[in-house]
């Protein structure tokens, strides 16, 4: 490598969070601390009063550029919970269909002395993207970019993970369905490997698998049963309609035979295992009904603690700047 | 052109490796053609000197792939601001390829672009035609006119022809006029929505992909088809190591070439989005890019090409997926290849071949050397130098390069073109 590097450029100086973009390149340490803050945090919900003052006066921009509910909904509660002010901005049905760039837009809110962006965006990197080219001052989250990063959701699944289970050490977690094309996955297996889970099992047909994944530091199986063998943590992908037209599966039905979770199969896993996934569910495709609302299933709980992982986040990012009152 | 009477060069260390000269040899020019090596003629006066001394006196250098982005993307750059790039980099042949707009697929395009060339007299512009009307891969060009109005060679630039009967038939037609085509190995299924070398860093960062087997198996198509059809082939812009493998197997005349900065750069500057790596073929492993370093070692890869793709700054500036691909490289192609020297891939004159008598070889034409009756393109350069690569300080449109920052050993002082002087830097050198 000859050209300069381009360092880490979510932590400032002193190794604070500054933006939070991605699981990659941060420690232990700093994964525990967003954990433990949400902690904190998750009482507020079960208040008569939900609100802290942490964020007073703050304004904070949801700059969604691809459509979502519960994520944006739950950034809008935690900005709310932490006394911001919110603005939610569904960027593809305005700015760009008129032709203007991400720049522009990224400057007109600037102009608007908004003091965070929550991002999702199509395109890879686009968080990094706007992050290096906001004003010093600015905090910007992802909240998903193309199939790179979604770094709170897989905070908010180790925070369901640790509730749960404890210590993360001795677990064996697997990760079922489209792993190449997904964000959620490849941020759920930095943050695992990070927090040091004894194995991450991948699962799928080749087709839905990464380039290299050893390099990611997981074990790929193509048996469903096979791979949830004595596990503790099941997490199940969802599959989007279109990877049946990109030639990558031959159909939902065969899929649902293959890689569906019903609680027969689930009998493999450990007899505490617990089922995860990051919806919207399809029913019948990823998972049996029985399974999705079992006694085993934690799903509804991962959307709760998304409030808390995500107030934790604006926080950590905000105090660096003497946000905190 | 106005070619100045008469000029020497003295002092200098001549490097001409098409001629196998490697020593301290004064040259002596006249009417812009090589009059005389070493000693020079009775009664020679010579008009103009230049102190050569502590310089390398080479051959201009001969660049297959620079895009000047005119006609059509004078927002990006124009045949005036990228000549005189090429100049300062001391380049005195570059290749444009066809896809301009309107594309070269008609003599006035080609003809319009060496006349615009020849005002600003900077730099020797030979255009590309394009295979395939429009590049469209459906109608054949009228290649036997293109070749009448200047085109060197052919290409469908980066646009891979999907139909393989009409690759058959355009190699067969090329052939019979003994037209050299120019393919840069790409199956377009595969690249599919790729933008990055398909390897664990595409995994980590979740970038769509474009795997090795992209290029390598429409190598092995396109072979087969240069044995078919007897045609001339040249592979352009090679980027994996297996590609290297067959071209070197292969039992046939075919010739190769590769982009600079892919024999420094891997898959793993990426970290970042640093969109300026953003490059088309993408950049691939460590081992791809060893396997590289070999073909131009053993000269199975007989040049090294800028493939300079100068941007405004708006096209970099987007999300890695959305930036245009392609950087500015007229200005590092000489101090690229000097480093491998440095690094101890290459003697300096096997160094210097690459950019010189390698690439002339492949268009068929006497350039890149400096054999008395040949044209004065010489390229003077301090090999001592250091330097660092500044937006400021480039000539190119483009400041789109990931080098910038970096610094170089190696810099050019004069380059001349039929004679004439088409950059100078003032520094620690005179000319009278």
């Amino acid at each position: 490598m000859i050209i300069p590097n381009q360092s880490n450029i979510q932590l400032d100086a002193e190794g604070r969070l500054k933006h939070f973009l991605t699981i990659d390149g941060l420690n232990r340490e700093l994964l525990t601390e967003i954990l433990d803050t949400a902690e904190s945090f998750a009482g507020v919900s079960e208040r008569t009063v939900k609100k802290v003052p942490l964020l007073r006066g703050k304004i904070i921009t949801n700059l969604f550029f691809e459509t979502s509910t519960r994520t944006r909904t739950t950034f809008e509660l935690a900005a709310k919970r932490l006394s911001a002010d919110v603005l939610s901005l569904n960027i593809s049905a305005s700015s760009t269909s008129k032709g203007e760039t991400l720049l522009d837009t990224l400057r007109n809110l600037e102009a608007m002395h908004c003091d965070m962006f929550v991002v999702r965006h199509a395109d890879s990197g686009a968080a990094h993207f706007i992050a290096q080219h906001a004003a010093p001052h600015i905090s910007v989250i992802n909240a998903g970019d193309g199939r790179h990063a979604h770094p709170t959701q897989a905070m908010l699944d180790m925070f369901t993970i640790r509730r749960h289970k404890g210590d993360f050490s001795p677990l064996k977690v697997a990760i079922v369905g489209d792993i190449q094309h997904s964000r959620v996955a490849r941020s759920q297996i930095l943050a695992l490997n990070t927090l040091g889970v004894e194995e991450i099992r991948i699962i799928g047909p080749a087709t839905l698998m990464p380039a290299d994944p050893e390099s990611l530091g997981v074990k790929i199986f193509h048996n469903l049963e096979e791979g949830i063998q004595d596990v503790d943590v099941v997490i199940m992908l969802r599959l989007q309609h279109e990877r049946m037209s990109g030639a990558l599966l031959p159909s939902e039905h065969e899929y649902y035979q293959l890689y569906g979770l019903t609680d027969e199969r689930l009998e493999a896993a450990k007899p505490d295992a617990i089922v995860m996934h990051p919806g919207p569910i399809n029913r019948g495709v990823e998972m049996d009904s029985q399974v999705a609302d079992g006694p085993r299933s934690v799903i509804l709980q991962q959307v709760s603690y998304g409030i808390a992982i995500r107030m934790a986040v604006m926080a950590m990012t905000m105090q660096r700047q003497g946000g905190a009152q | 052109m106005n070619h100045p009477a008469t000029l020497s060069i003295l002092n200098g260390h001549l490097i001409d490796p098409a001629n196998g000269i490697d020593e301290p040899l004064d040259l002596h020019i006249a009417e812009g053609r090589i009059l005389a090596i070493g000693s020079a003629p009775e009664g020679f006066h010579a008009g103009q000197l230049i102190d050569a001394s502590g310089l390398i006196v080479c051959p201009g250098l001969v660049d297959l792939s620079a895009r000047l982005r005119e006609p059509g993307q004078e927002h990006k750059a124009t045949i005036a601001s990228e000549t005189a790039a090429a100049a300062k980099g001391g380049i005195t042949t570059l290749c444009c390829p066809p896809d301009t707009d309107p594309v070269i697929d008609t003599p006035a395009v080609a003809e319009m672009i060496q006349h615009k060339a020849q005002q600003s007299a900077l730099c020797r512009v030979l255009p590309i035609g394009a295979l395939t009307k429009t590049l469209d891969g459906e109608q054949l060009s009228e290649m036997v006119a293109l070749k009448k109005a200047g085109c060197a060679v052919l290409s469908n630039a980066l646009t891979p022809i999907r139909n393989t009967l009409i690759e058959r038939r355009a190699l067969e037609y090329a052939a019979t006029f003994g037209i050299t085509v120019f393919l840069r190995p790409e199956d377009p299924h595969l690249r599919n929505q790729g933008c990055v070398h398909e390897g664990p860093v595409a995994a980590r960062l979740g970038l769509p992909g474009i795997p090795g087997a992209a290029e390598i198996v429409a190598i092995a198509r396109d072979l087969a088809l240069a044995e078919q059809t007897g045609c001339q082939i040249h592979f352009c812009r090679l980027s994996c190591g297996a590609s290297v493998a067959k071209i070197r197997q292969c039992g046939l005349p075919v010739t190769a070439d590769v982009a600079a900065h892919q024999l420094f750069l891997t898959e793993d500057d990426l970290v970042g989005f640093n969109s300026n790596c953003h490059l088309i073929p993408p950049l691939r492993s460590h081992s791809d890019r060893e396997a590289l370093r070999q073909g131009i070692a053993d000269g199975t890869i007989s040049a090294i090409c800028s493939s300079h793709q100068p941007h405004e700054l708006d096209a970099k500036e987007a999300p890695f997926p959305s930036t245009a691909p392609g950087l500015s490289g007229l200005e590092t192609l000489l101090p690229l290849t000097l480093k491998l020297v440095d690094e101890g891939l290459l003697s300096l004159s096997d160094a210097i071949s690459r950019i010189t008598s390698g690439p002339a070889a492949v268009l068929g034409l006497p350039l890149g050397q400096l054999g008395i009756g040949s044209w004065a393109d010489i390229c003077l350069f301090n090999p001592r130098q250091r330097w660092q690569l500044t937006a400021d300080e480039m000539l190119s449109h483009g400041r789109n390069t990931p080098f910038l920052g970096c610094e170089f050993t190696g810099q050019v002082t004069h380059t001349l073109l039929e004679g004439s002087i088409t950059y100078h830097r003032a520094t620690d050198t005179q000319s009278t």
